[in-house]
């Protein structure tokens, strides 16, 4: 009987807890501000976020890792441009520019294709040590005994990261752009610089999921090595060999090596081959990106022969496009949600000490 | 308002404090209370429990059980506002190592919402105080051992706390280091009137500056007040350690030490002898010794100091504690036959 009253008590300080680290920390602040006297004690949630994201600002653009990782993205894309570039002459497409970031030339592969490829490790590398290197260096258990809501500190890495992202995809995609136009003369229409901009964001997006993914593994793991190693695999895994996996289930539930279940599974195999690769972030992004930058992709499921009867062969608009890679957004945003979500939660079931 | 910054109230309170980690239990039943301007020494061997204590007194760790109150704010339940006033100095405070000593200032600062010509001030002085100013701008990891400590509790005096804790802040430093930052500590209860919550393994340093002390082993508060409260104790309860060397050391003085009273044991340690003794035997001792022309080399009686008040206390607890896993091996041994194990006892 004292048992269970014991834990109960124990559970509701957890939640109790939980709750005013959630939110609504402005409210308690000043209800207990009023209450002792002493303004200047009472430090709101925000102060101390607001110093996090400044300090990881600062130092993930002063590191040398964010140096090394301009270098690395920006030398690729300026070689796949070239590539592009030299590919251009013999393209037929209303949309130009956009060839520019989505057709690939003298066996190197385009702009989007290489960001879809090499953008995680952008994420990777900024988040892999987020949390355990400050917990091997000691500096953790000072953080949390300062006045601040322990989640502002993995919210600040995270919202710091997504910055420094930010600026890195959209300084390279629009230098990109403007090597283009100086390259070739071509100036983008207003749609063309809108898709740009929109496949920009999804980039954005994108690399934030392995970032989200990196923090997660650094909270778990002890230490930086560790975690380093398995975002690595899980960054191969999901942009090589989920496919293959795909292939292999869908298979094995709809057989189709017969001329029978050819008749019948085929539609249901192409399915079920889909959705499973579309759990990968890399084939979600690289399949929206697709749809973005090239206005002649119509549909991104299987369409039968009966389907496209009577089709218009047009290109879609921009809100068509769109329209027809929402889905995508949604299901990346929610896979970095859930990635954040456990570290968060792991973050603050865990106990800092020193080592 | 006025009546909580008088000296003498209490500040930090413990009720029943407990913490287990699955079966072992880390902190038992913890009652302390530590008053205004106090230095408290929370003493014990490494693992007694003393870093758990100050995590759940700081909320960063849910006690199992009973509650911990800092300035009347449940430290569980409102952990934001305890750590506002109260300065933590963990054990072994790591700083970024990349960054300078004033900008690891300068970022804590802000941590507690300082911003501007107010930040600045607070760094420069505080540098100036634990007396690292030439090293301000160099980077953290080139510090040594040392001035990492004092840049730890300038740290620490950032947010102006009322209340420090420090998890063993004397580890590793030099004895001129140590000597400085135990004056740097005793000035900030007298001067500032901050109350002050040491935990430590080293005794002999560590007393020097505490106003009360605690004795925490196997997670358990054995004892705690001033250290003439504990010695009184150790008297009460009749263990005299008394160091002599003598001139000659002959059998008579063995003879006359043993027929004096209250003498239990007297043991020879290189030229000296060591006499166990229930009561203080040195006024008929020194006319013995006097009167039958022995030369004095040495004569010092043991108890007034921490070390020894930490062994007898120490030793009453490694034997009930003794005591108590005798009892449990004994339990499982029945099932062998546990004969051998009472023949050793």
């Amino acid at each position: 009987m004292k048992k269970t009253t014991k834990n109960a008590d124990g559970s509701a300080g957890k939640r109790s807890r939980l709750f005013r680290n959630g939110g609504s920390s402005g409210d308690a602040g000043s209800a207990k501000t009023g209450e002792t006297g002493e303004g200047t004690r009472r430090v709101s949630g925000f102060t101390g976020l607001s110093a996090l994201f400044r300090k990881e600002m600062a130092d993930q653009l002063r590191s040398r890792r964010f140096l090394i990782l301009l270098i690395l993205i920006g030398a690729t894309s300026f070689a796949s441009f070239y590539g592009a570039i030299s590919e251009l002459s013999e393209s037929t497409s209303d949309y130009l520019f956009l060839e520019l970031y989505t057709s690939s030339g003298s066996s190197i592969p385009s702009f989007m294709s290489f960001i879809a490829l090499l953008g995680p490790i952008v994420g990777l590398a900024l988040g892999f040590d987020a949390i355990n290197s400050e917990r091997q260096s000691n500096t953790l258990n000072r953080l949390v005994a300062q006045p601040i809501y322990r989640d502002s500190i993995i919210i600040g890495k995270f919202l710091a990261g997504t910055t420094v992202i930010a600026i890195v995809i959209f300084t390279i995609g629009i230098a990109a752009g403007a090597v283009g136009v100086l390259a070739t003369g071509l100036t983008p229409t207003g749609e063309e610089a809108l898709r740009i901009f929109f496949f920009l964001i999804f980039t954005v997006v994108y690399i934030a999921f392995w970032l989200a993914l990196a923090i997660l593994f650094s909270t778990i793991c002890r230490h930086s090595a560790t975690s380093a190693l398995i975002t690595i695999a899980l960054w191969i895994f999901f942009s090589i060999f989920m496919s293959l996996l795909a292939q292999i289930i869908a298979g094995a539930v709809y057989p189709i090596n017969t001329q029978y279940g050819q008749m019948f599974n085929q539609v249901k195999y192409y399915t079920l081959k889909l959705n499973l690769n579309r759990i990968s972030p890399y084939y979600l992004y690289s399949e929206a990106v697709s749809t973005i930058l090239n206005p002649s992709v119509r549909a991104v499921n299987v369409v039968t022969t009966s389907q496209l009867v009577g089709a218009i062969s047009s290109y879609l608009s921009l809100g068509q496009s769109l329209l027809l890679v929402w889905p995508h957004l949604v299901g990346m945003i929610a896979e970095m949600i859930v990635a954040f979500g456990c570290s968060y939660i792991g973050f603050m079931r865990q106990e800092i000490r020193t080592n | 308002m006025a009546e909580s910054k008088k000296k003498g109230q209490e500040v930090i309170r413990t009720e029943h404090l407990t913490k287990r980690y699955g079966k072992k239990v880390a902190v038992n039943d913890l009652n302390l209370s530590i008053k205004k301007g106090e230095v408290f020494g929370l003493l014990g061997p490494n693992g007694a429990g003393k870093t758990t204590t100050i995590l759940m007194l700081l909320g960063l760790t849910e006690p199992s059980a009973g509650t911990a109150t800092i300035e009347g704010m449940n430290c569980t339940r409102d952990p934001l506002g305890v750590k506002s006033i109260v300065g933590y100095l963990p054990d072994n405070a790591g700083f970024y190592s990349d960054m300078t000593g004033r900008q690891n200032l300068r970022f804590t600062g802000r941590l507690n919402g300082l911003e501007g010509q107010a930040l600045e001030d607070r760094v420069e002085s505080l540098l100036k105080r634990v007396d690292i100013e030439y090293a301000g701008d160099q980077k953290v990891g080139t510090y040594s051992r040392g001035m990492r400590q004092r840049l730890g509790v300038a740290d620490v005096l950032m947010k102006d706390p009322e209340i420090i804790i420090m998890d063993e802040p004397t580890l590793g430093i030099d004895p001129e280091g140590m000597r400085k930052l135990l004056i740097l500590i005793r000035e900030l209860a007298e001067e500032d009137g901050r109350t002050i919550l040491i935990s430590s393994h080293q005794l002999q340093q560590v007393q020097q500056i505490c106003d009360r002390v605690g004795i925490f082993i196997e997670g358990s508060l054995i004892v705690s007040g001033t250290l003439r409260e504990l010695e009184e104790h150790i008297r009460k309860e009749g263990s005299y350690l008394l160091e002599l060397s003598v001139q000659p050391m002959d059998d008579a003085l063995l003879g006359m030490l043993y027929q004096q009273d209250g003498v239990k044991k007297i043991e020879k340690e290189g030229d000296k002898f060591m006499i166990t003794s229930k009561k203080d035997i040195r006024p008929t001792l020194t006319r013995f010794l006097g009167e039958n022309g022995y030369t004095v080399y040495h004569l010092h009686q043991r108890g007034g100091d921490l070390d020894e008040i930490y062994r007898v206390y120490f030793e009453k607890a490694g034997q009930a504690d003794e005591r108590s896993s005798y009892e449990k091996n004994n339990k499982k041994r029945r099932w062998f036959g546990g004969k051998k194990k009472q023949a050793v006892s």
